[in-house]
């Protein structure tokens, strides 16, 4: 049986099974990836509905209710300032999804253009660009995020574009070796033919195709960004006080007084961690499903 | 092979040369004057002839082709000049740190690889068992965990346990002495951030271990070993573990160089004075000339351990050859 579709002639006709069916099986082959994409959205949540889930103001000092154990009136205890750990951690999580939302989105999408851009001009320009790209790469992200923030400054902005700048050149790299293959495909040609301009070629033509590669170093981003955030903000270099932020929650009197008031470095640690942790299962996830070679095993 | 050698050397010089550029301009072009940052930051008026003067001492006067010739003469020439902060010549600065930072980064990576592998080799022969799961996991986990947090519960459970078996807790020793002087000393210091940074480099490790396992796992000369009888755990360690080592070898060279940025955090942690702590407190003293400093040994240790790791694939597999 022939069915027409376009321009394509398949033999056999493809039946969509139904969505319970389908979710179900998606349960099934990646039990990881369903735990990871809950987290993400409890993260997701407490930074949207910030306000509306912490219990106390995160920045109110309360001088009678110092490194309070985690009890009924303070579920995670209180800081050496008396501020609710677990307020801090709600409002944490706002600033850790912006940061983490921010550079992951920003740092692929301009990988994405750079990347399509440099393979589908190709020549002096892409070997330009990737050796560039190889001495950006020759940085660690950490070292390179800490030499940005010398110059610009700390606090939250400046940490968003300390941290992008070193994600921009990996994501490059991955998108012009998909990029290349679409380089080759006959219908880039014939859009040229069609006298469309270059930039339309790469945004409209180019890069839709490469989306694969795309949503998962975007992903995979979106873990180490929060991490990045949370190391700055731990050296002081980060976010800076009042505003609450998990890596600042980790500074000075958590360390000071972990033997006395544990609660205090361990409940932001746990948060980092899963936020970390729940982005990866989640990424891992939607690689197995996006990539085909994978898919096989 | 010697060719090779010499044409990999000499590719060396275009990346840390673009890598100075980079580190040069990012320090001078950036907002702000070097000078006026850091008078300004002693919280003193500012004088003119003070900025002048400051400006005369570190060659920012001179027109910025000359300033970037200075610097790219005197880092070939192992003149780095000197820190803006201390006014020691950087040289002394790091070569203090240098010890500590490089022993802890090694021990690092002999934890890293000892978990790694034999985890990695379970996790990719037991496929899809709880095993694998549990192994799995734990990876995940690792990359999730930042080191410095680790570094804490380290502390922490340390203080805890040894109060309850010892009746008073241990505290790390503070003060630092190599390991040629007081090995006993010197390792109850450095074996806590080593083991916190190391369970983070095992993570990646073991995935790239377990996936490269699996894809030799499914060669046809395993088959084919597998057919003529000999013994699974000859395959698994003549035939499928060395093959699969070529793609964790390179992960263990990248990794290395990470894991020096993954020490600028922890050795905060542990009040180690090595080249993390130089690092944190030059961006904090706006010392450019150390950081820029700092950051040029960080990327040269990238690019050489690159060269080193792909010399070590002709070890690894004789079917490679260089020419």
């Amino acid at each position: 049986m022939a069915v027409t579709t376009g321009a394509y002639v398949t033999d056999e006709v493809f039946e969509r099974p139904p969505l319970q069916s389908r979710m179900w099986a998606i349960l099934r082959a990646q039990p990881l990836g369903i735990a990871g994409a809950l987290i993400v959205l409890v993260m997701v949540m407490a930074a949207l509905f910030a306000p509306y889930i912490a219990s106390h103001d995160p920045e109110l000092n309360d001088f009678g209710a110092m490194l309070v154990p985690p009890d009924g009136g303070h579920w995670l205890g209180t800081d050496e300032f008396g501020r609710d750990i677990f307020s801090r951690l709600v409002w944490g999580a706002r600033t850790a999804m912006l940061v983490g939302f921010s550079c992951a989105l920003l740092g692929s999408t301009i990988g994405l253009l750079i990347g399509v851009a440099s393979a589908y001009f190709g020549g002096k320009f892409d070997i330009l660009l990737q050796r560039v790209i190889d001495i950006f790469i020759a940085f660690p992200a950490i070292i390179l995020a800490l030499a940005i923030v010398t110059v610009l400054g700390t606090g939250t902005q400046n940490v968003i574009i300390a941290i992008t700048i070193p994600l921009i050149p990996n994501c490059a790299r991955v998108v012009r070796s998909s990029a290349l293959a679409i380089r080759e495909i006959p219908y880039v040609d014939a859009a040229r033919a069609l006298g469309f301009g270059h930039a339309r070629i790469v945004l409209r033509h180019m890069a839709p195709n490469v989306m694969a590669p795309y949503l998962i170093m975007l992903t995979t981003f979106l873990g180490q960004a929060i991490l990045a955030e949370a190391s700055l903000s731990f050296l002081g270099l980060g976010v800076q006080e009042p505003i609450p932020a998990w890596g600042l929650m980790l500074q000075g009197g958590a360390q000071e007084y972990a033997e006395s008031a544990p609660w205090v470095p361990i409940f932001p640690g746990v948060a980092i961690s899963l936020a970390v942790f729940g982005f990866n299962l989640f990424g891992d996830a939607l690689r197995d499903l996006l990539d085909p070679k994978l898919r096989q095993q | 092979m010697s060719k090779y050698v010499v044409k990999r050397v000499l590719l060396m010089i275009p990346t840390i040369l673009g890598a100075g550029i980079l580190v040069f301009l990012m320090m001078r072009l950036l907002p702000g004057d070097i000078c006026l940052i850091r008078i300004a930051g002693d919280g003193m008026g500012v004088s003119d002839e003070a900025l002048a003067r400051c400006r005369a001492e570190f060659g920012l006067d001179k027109p910025l082709w000359a300033q970037f010739i200075d610097f790219a003469v005197g880092y070939a020439t192992f003149d780095f000049g000197k820190s803006m902060w201390t006014t020691n010549p950087i040289t002394h600065e790091i070569g203090l740190r240098f010890q500590l930072s490089l022993q802890i980064a090694i021990m690092g990576t002999i934890t890293a690889v000892a978990i790694a592998l034999p985890l990695g080799v379970i996790s990719a022969i037991r496929q899809n068992t709880w095993m694998d799961y549990v192994v799995r996991t734990f990876a995940i986990a690792g990359i999730a965990i930042p080191s410095f947090w680790l570094g804490i519960m380290i502390i922490l459970g340390m203080l805890i346990l040894t109060q309850i078996w010892f009746g008073s807790p241990w505290m790390l020793p503070v003060e630092y002495r190599p390991i040629w002087e007081d090995p006993l000393h010197n390792l109850s210091q450095t074996i806590w951030p080593a083991l916190a940074t190391g369970y983070r480099y095992s993570a990646v490790i073991t995935r790239m271990t377990r996936s490269a396992m699996l894809e030799v796992l499914r060669e046809d000369y395993i088959r084919t070993a597998r057919a003529k009888g000999l013994m699974e755990k000859v395959i698994r360690t003549r035939h499928a573990l060395k093959n699969a080592m070529l793609p964790v070898v390179t992960l263990i060279g990248i990794e290395f160089a990470f894991l020096i940025g993954g020490l600028v955090v922890t050795e905060q942690v542990f009040n180690l004075n090595g080249l993390g702590q130089l690092f944190v407190d030059a961006v904090n003293a706006h010392d450019y000339t150390l950081v820029q400093a700092l950051v040029m040994l960080v990327v040269a240790v990238f690019v050489v351990t690159n060269l080193v790791v792909d010399l070590v694939y002709a070890w690894f597999d004789p079917r490679i050859h260089y020419s």
